[in-house]
């Protein structure tokens, strides 16, 4: 009984399904195909496929040329390198301490964390940027000192969210793991370098992958340290082309191709584990 | 639970002592030396202050006064009421739908976050290309649905009477849509488990009293998930505060005609370009308390009693 509505009812949620799906592809699909056209074409025609006369690698090439890719990619990728490091480093050690540990304090640091999640990097900025001005960090035109002052606050942006994805994943470690291994004469750093870390690889894998793609498209930090041609990284490259090509679309395409690239690669190959990771982070939490 | 390997707390130094030396030093310091600056004359990034603003409150008493705060403001409301109703909204739909099908469900799930992980400045270019004002996607959709009015010259030249996605009827439109749409995936995927993890036997329960359908979705689905819906409330809340890329990459400073502005592209023109560090300082003290004050109002109403 009432087969054909359900299978009606079914086709309608595969087409509502599909046409998001469309909204979220589509767009790429459609900047990448107008990255190989000549570029007076696209504003006359966007919508078919560039092929013979309209198809051409020229767009990437002005790309290449006019902008210092390579110099920024090497860049974005020591800052988010870093700056992925250092947070799963540190995030990791600091949730199982306070997911392990019980003290007096306990929850006190727990809402340290909550709250430090509100603030925005508006807020906390300027005086950063002070702060590093005074070490003789920030604004000295050296570019490794520059990428240190991007790398120094990013850290400390990402830890509170890493702590509370990390926390919510160490909590359902089964602790009989952790006894036995005591048992067998492990001390404390044993056990979470050969118990926890294997057993929440994935939430680890998210909090570094988050991490990366955090620091990696952060313009308003990279803008704000960034200021010179050779410390440029690729989101501020990204914005720097947008305000200089004017009307020459097909260079906007391109660069927008390059620099999604290396995400979308990274995002294809290890999506099982982001889904994975955040949702169970992300609803415990 | 608390088992004999942690009685020893030497060890919990140094678990904690690298994060939240790194969180007092880059987070808690900052956020608490921004809300002094708030007080004080400050004349460009990176200087000293210059003394006491005067009066000492004079950067609270501007933040009233000032015209294009108060456009900031209410674009900001806006885009949290539409962050609400459409990102969040549509994420239900989208999840309570993926969740009545099996095939290819990990493929909508895949596609939907595909938004999220790219920066917003990428995709504020593209949407420049998008919404362009001559020969963008949208316009040259709308002219061969024939929507737009054209006359043809004699010499046979096509004149397109082209729509601006950016004048003062449509920015707001062309500003919010890119920033909902981003999103979705991000609320999409923490509800799809939600109802994940709602016990089967509920559900069976439920079918047992004659509860199908929109019944079900309406009596069931819905108040179980009442939790994990204010957890994406809040997030919406504090993040369309916050929102500064993609407006900015796409609008600038306060276009069109400094009606677009919203609180967080404003602030970052004020200390950036108009160097005003202490008011923009002021701005970031706001977009907190804002954020703060919201997000326990949205907790209040919404947040379901300790029992359910």
């Amino acid at each position: 009984m009432n087969n054909g509505r359900r299978k009606a009812s079914r086709a309608v949620t595969y087409l509502v399904l599909s046409l998001w799906a469309l909204t979220t592809v589509y767009p790429f699909i459609w900047v990448i195909i107008n990255s190989f056209r000549q570029k007076g074409l696209i504003m006359s025609d966007s919508f078919s496929l560039p092929l013979g006369e309209a198809f051409t690698w020229d767009n990437y090439i002005t790309a290449w040329h006019r902008a210092d890719f390579k110099n920024a990619y090497l860049n974005s990728f020591l800052i988010s390198g870093t700056v992925t490091v250092c947070v799963v480093v540190i995030a990791g050690l600091a949730a199982y301490g306070l997911v392990r540990y019980r003290f007096r304090g306990r929850s006190l640091l727990y809402s340290l964390i909550m709250a430090g999640m509100m603030f925005p990097v508006f807020s906390t900025i300027i005086p950063v940027f002070r702060m590093e001005a005074v070490l003789g960090i920030a604004g000295t035109g050296n570019r490794w000192l520059s990428l240190l002052a991007v790398i120094l606050p990013q850290v400390a942006g990402n830890l509170c969210f890493a702590i509370i994805i990390l926390m919510g994943f160490i909590q359902s470690v089964p602790i009989e793991l952790e006894e036995s291994a005591y048992l067998d004469g492990c001390n404390v750093f044993q056990i979470y370098f050969h118990i926890i870390i294997p057993a929440a690889k994935s939430s680890f894998a998210t909090v570094a992958i988050f991490a990366f793609l955090w620091s990696y498209n952060d313009l308003f930090t990279q803008s704000f340290f960034l200021r010179y041609p050779q410390e440029r990284a690729i989101t501020g490259l990204l914005n720097e082309i947008s305000s200089q090509a004017g009307v020459n679309y097909g260079l906007m395409a391109s660069s927008v191709v390059l620099v999604v690239i290396p995400v979308l690669v990274v995002y294809v190959c290890l999506q099982k584990h982001i889904i994975k990771g955040l949702t169970a982070g992300a609803v415990k939490g | 639970m608390n088992s004999m390997i942690y009685k020893k707390k030497l060890p919990l130094l140094i678990f904690l002592i690298p994060a939240f030396a790194f969180l007092l030093v880059f987070l808690y310091y900052p956020f608490f030396q921004n809300i002094l600056n708030t007080f004080l004359k400050i004349g460009g990034l990176g200087r000293a202050p210059e003394g006491l603003n005067i009066p000492w409150y004079e950067n609270y008493r501007r933040l009233l006064d000032d015209p294009y705060m108060r456009v900031a403001m209410k674009n900001t409301m806006v885009l949290i009421l539409c962050t609400i109703l459409f990102q969040v909204g549509i994420a239900l739909i989208l999840a309570l739908l993926v969740d009545t099908i099996r095939v290819g469900a990990q493929f909508f799930r895949t596609v939907y976050f595909f938004p999220i992980v790219i920066s917003a400045t990428a995709l504020g270019l593209m949407f420049n290309l998008i919404f362009l004002y001559k020969g963008g996607m949208v316009n040259q959709l709308l002219l061969s649905l024939g929507k737009l009015p054209y006359e043809v010259k004699p010499s046979g030249k096509v004149i397109v009477q082209w729509l601006d996605w950016k004048d003062q009827a449509h920015f707001l439109f062309t500003m919010f849509l890119p920033v909902m749409w981003q999103y979705v995936g991000f609320y999409f995927v923490i509800l799809v488990t939600g109802l994940n993890n709602i016990p089967q036997d509920v559900y069976e329960a439920a079918a047992l009293d004659g509860a199908d359908g929109w019944k079900r979705t309406r009596y069931i689905t819905l108040p179980l998930l009442r939790n994990v819906l204010c957890t994406c409330l809040v997030l919406a809340i504090t993040g369309a505060l916050k929102v500064f890329d993609l407006p900015w990459v796409m609008f600038g400073a306060g276009m069109p005609e400094n009606m677009g502005w919203l609180t967080g592209t404003y602030m970052y023109d004020q200390t950036f370009n108009k160097m005003n560090v202490d008011y923009g300082s002021t701005i970031a003290v706001l977009i907190v308390v804002l954020g703060v004050v919201l997000s326990n109002v949205a907790n209040r109403i919404f947040r379901p009693s300790e029992d359910i």
